[in-house]
């Protein structure tokens, strides 16, 4: 085990698996001579070469396209864009382009790419550099979508989603990257599609992805302490999604909170409600309880949007109401 | 005539045009009896640029295409049979009826393919080449586009990332006077595209794209370019599409002049007067009806090739696994 931050953790699983894999290769804006807004790709230039770590023009729409392509034709891309905010130019290469080939050009080509992205809000970077979209993303069929909530999954995931055959989005948090954490040593894989149990509980279920862990874990301690046992669910995977994760924890606190970063209407908590109203309907004791943005812009002033965030005292309130 | 093909070249470059002629005669013919699905974009009067420009690439060169392919796919090698199975949805096809006439790919012939989001070819193409460089594989990307798709924002961001990184890929404009109904004079205030070449650093060639032997000759040099490591080409190639947009297309917004006048200049025509003192007009002829009867084998084989049968698509990614 070795102390990361979630940055340093990104970066490790980015050289490990450019060192193992000469086909690998990164590009984005202002990732090399910079080494990422975010860091996260710090040194690798040095270490790998212009070839191969590559600033790129600000071009997503062509960018995304492009690592659609080149992974048909034998590569493995890693682009970066670097505000999720920024996915809506790059729709039409996941819409139109990635999702749609497996299929109509009946299993002829394969697509082996990442793309890197951060989101959400706290960070006071306004309405277009604040947002998490990922309903917007998962609800593409074709993809896998995943966003971790620490240093250790944010290695062993990314190792993952960069040795996957599919493309994979991969969705991480502006106010994650300096979180320090214990991260396994040596080749640490993550496997796609499975959820984490972060803490056991047994009066009521609060699932989430990426900094909304983070704010469920800090839940379920306001929670302890009025005498409710909250399990925490990370589900790591947005698409494909650990069904049997959520049964079995449903099964077995017949309370179910789901939390998602993104708007309300049409977004990622109501997919969660819907999948456990499907599938565990008679396990529950109280109708699934939902916390998300509210439909509106990101404020920018600190007060408006610490209003609007989902955060622990939402969650737990949601929980009490669950239980109400 | 600098790099001049051999004959052998020239004749199997009017034998594939004439190919892709029959081809779409027949698709209008069937749509007319109602056995089309869905629109059907025929390339009739643009066969040259399509024929000339592949017949410069190896099998291993990929080509990105549009929803206007049919001279792509048939000059990047595939079978009219197995095209026009594609095109009726029938499992034999290329892509097992999955894709339909706009969207055929053929990865073992590097067709990886065709496409109908308009502009999407040129990323796509510029993508490959960064692909082929990042490993050192010698292939280059050919990507077509039409004088519609050079007005996009990606036509723009590829073009540059290509020079920047000198890139083996080929810009193949098909100019051809229309997107779908509006006049390239509706679209942008330049009659040659080919002068925004020099904007972006790329050398950039205007031939006649009803000349499929100036294509060629065009198209050959920029592969070469691209090949020793030269970076990319835009080859603008002047033409006209003289059948409507589509199968679905009502008519009445081209010259009626204009498009008799383009008639005269036909690129089959053009390659038969080319060609006609060389190989002699009895040869030729034989070749047009030789291609002729294939098209109709093709047509018939593919009518009477099976459907094929819905089944839930396991792909490897479980899309459905909490329905």
């Amino acid at each position: 085990m070795a102390l990361m931050r979630y940055a340093e953790a990104l970066n490790a699983a980015l050289r490990e698996e450019m060192a193992r894999d000469p086909n690998v290769f990164l590009f984005g804006e202002d990732i090399a001579t910079y080494g990422g807004v975010f860091k996260v790709t710090k040194g690798l230039l040095e270490e790998f070469g212009a070839a191969r770590v590559r600033d790129t023009p600000i071009s997503e729409q062509t960018l995304a396209a492009m690592a659609v392509s080149a992974a048909m034709t034998g590569t493995r891309p890693v682009l970066e864009i670097m505000y999720a905010d920024f996915m809506p130019l790059v729709l039409d290469a996941l819409i139109n382009q990635a999702s749609v080939y497996e299929y109509i050009w009946a299993g002829q080509v394969q697509m082996p790419f990442v793309l890197r992205t951060q989101g959400g809000g706290g960070a006071g970077a306004g309405a277009q550099h604040s947002k998490s979209l990922d309903a917007l993303i998962a609800h593409i069929p074709g993809l896998k979508v995943v966003a971790p909530a620490n240093p250790a999954d944010a290695k062993g995931l990314l190792k993952a989603a960069i040795r996957d055959a599919q493309p994979v989005v991969f969705l991480e948090h502006k106010l994650l990257y300096n979180m320090r954490d214990e991260v396994p040593d040596g080749d640490y894989v993550v496997e796609i599609g499975k959820a984490r149990c972060v803490r056991e509980g047994g009066d009521v279920s609060l699932f989430a992805t990426s900094r909304m862990v983070v704010e469920c874990l800090k839940a379920a301690e306001l929670l302890a302490a009025e005498g409710v046992s909250a399990e925490v669910i990370d589900l790591r995977s947005l698409r494909p999604l650990d069904l049997n994760a959520i049964k079995r924890s449903v099964a077995k606190t017949h309370h179910a909170v789901v939390v998602n970063e993104g708007w309300r209407f049409c977004g990622y908590a109501a997919e969660l409600s819907a999948t456990i109203m499907d599938h565990a309907f008679d396990e529950l004791d109280a109708p699934v309880q939902r916390v998300a943005m509210p439909d509106m812009a990101v404020p920018y002033s600190e007060p408006l949007e610490m209003a609007v965030l989902p955060n622990a005292q939402k969650i737990a309130a949601a929980a009490r109401k669950a239980l109400a | 005539m600098s790099n001049l093909p051999s004959l052998e070249l020239r004749l199997e470059m009017h034998r594939r045009m004439i190919l892709t002629r029959r081809l779409e005669e027949s698709l209008g013919e069937l749509h007319k009896a109602g056995k089309t699905r869905g629109p059907i974009h025929r390339c009739d009067g643009q066969e040259a640029i399509g024929i000339g420009a592949t017949a410069a690439l190896t099998r291993t060169d990929c080509v990105t295409s549009t929803h206007r392919g049919h001279a792509h796919y048939i000059g990047k090698g595939l079978e009219p049979r197995r095209i026009m199975a594609e095109i009726m949805g029938r499992e034999t096809g290329y892509c097992r009826g999955r894709a339909g006439h706009m969207l055929v790919a053929d990865a073992t012939r590097g067709l990886i393919g065709g496409n109908a989001i308009v502009g999407a070819s040129i990323p796509a193409a510029t993508g490959m080449a960064l692909s082929f460089q990042i490993q050192g594989r010698k292939d280059v990307a050919m990507c077509f586009f039409g004088d519609g798709a050079a007005q996009t924002g990606i036509c723009h961001e590829s073009m540059n990332i290509a020079a920047l990184w000198k890139l083996p890929v080929v810009f193949m404009l098909e100019h051809n006077h229309y997107g779908l109904t509006a006049h390239h004079s509706a679209q942008s205030s330049i009659e040659d595209l080919s002068v925004r070449g020099a904007g972006y650093g790329i050398p950039s060639v205007m031939v006649d794209g009803n000349d499929v032997l100036a294509v060629y000759q065009a198209a050959a040099q920029a592969v070469e370019r691209a090949r020793a490591g030269g970076g990319p080409t835009l080859i603008e190639a002047k033409t006209y599409r003289v059948e409507g947009f589509s199968t679905s297309d009502m008519g009445g917004y081209q010259d009626a002049q204009e498009i008799a006048r383009w008639r005269e200049r036909d690129p089959i025509r053009v390659s038969f007067e080319q060609l006609k003192k060389e190989a002699g007009e009895a040869r030729l002829l034989e070749i047009d009806r030789q291609a002729t009867e294939d098209i109709r084998h093709a047509v018939d084989t593919a009518l009477s090739d099976p459907y094929p049968e819905f089944e839930v698509f396991a792909g490897s990614l479980a899309y459905s696994e909490v329905c």
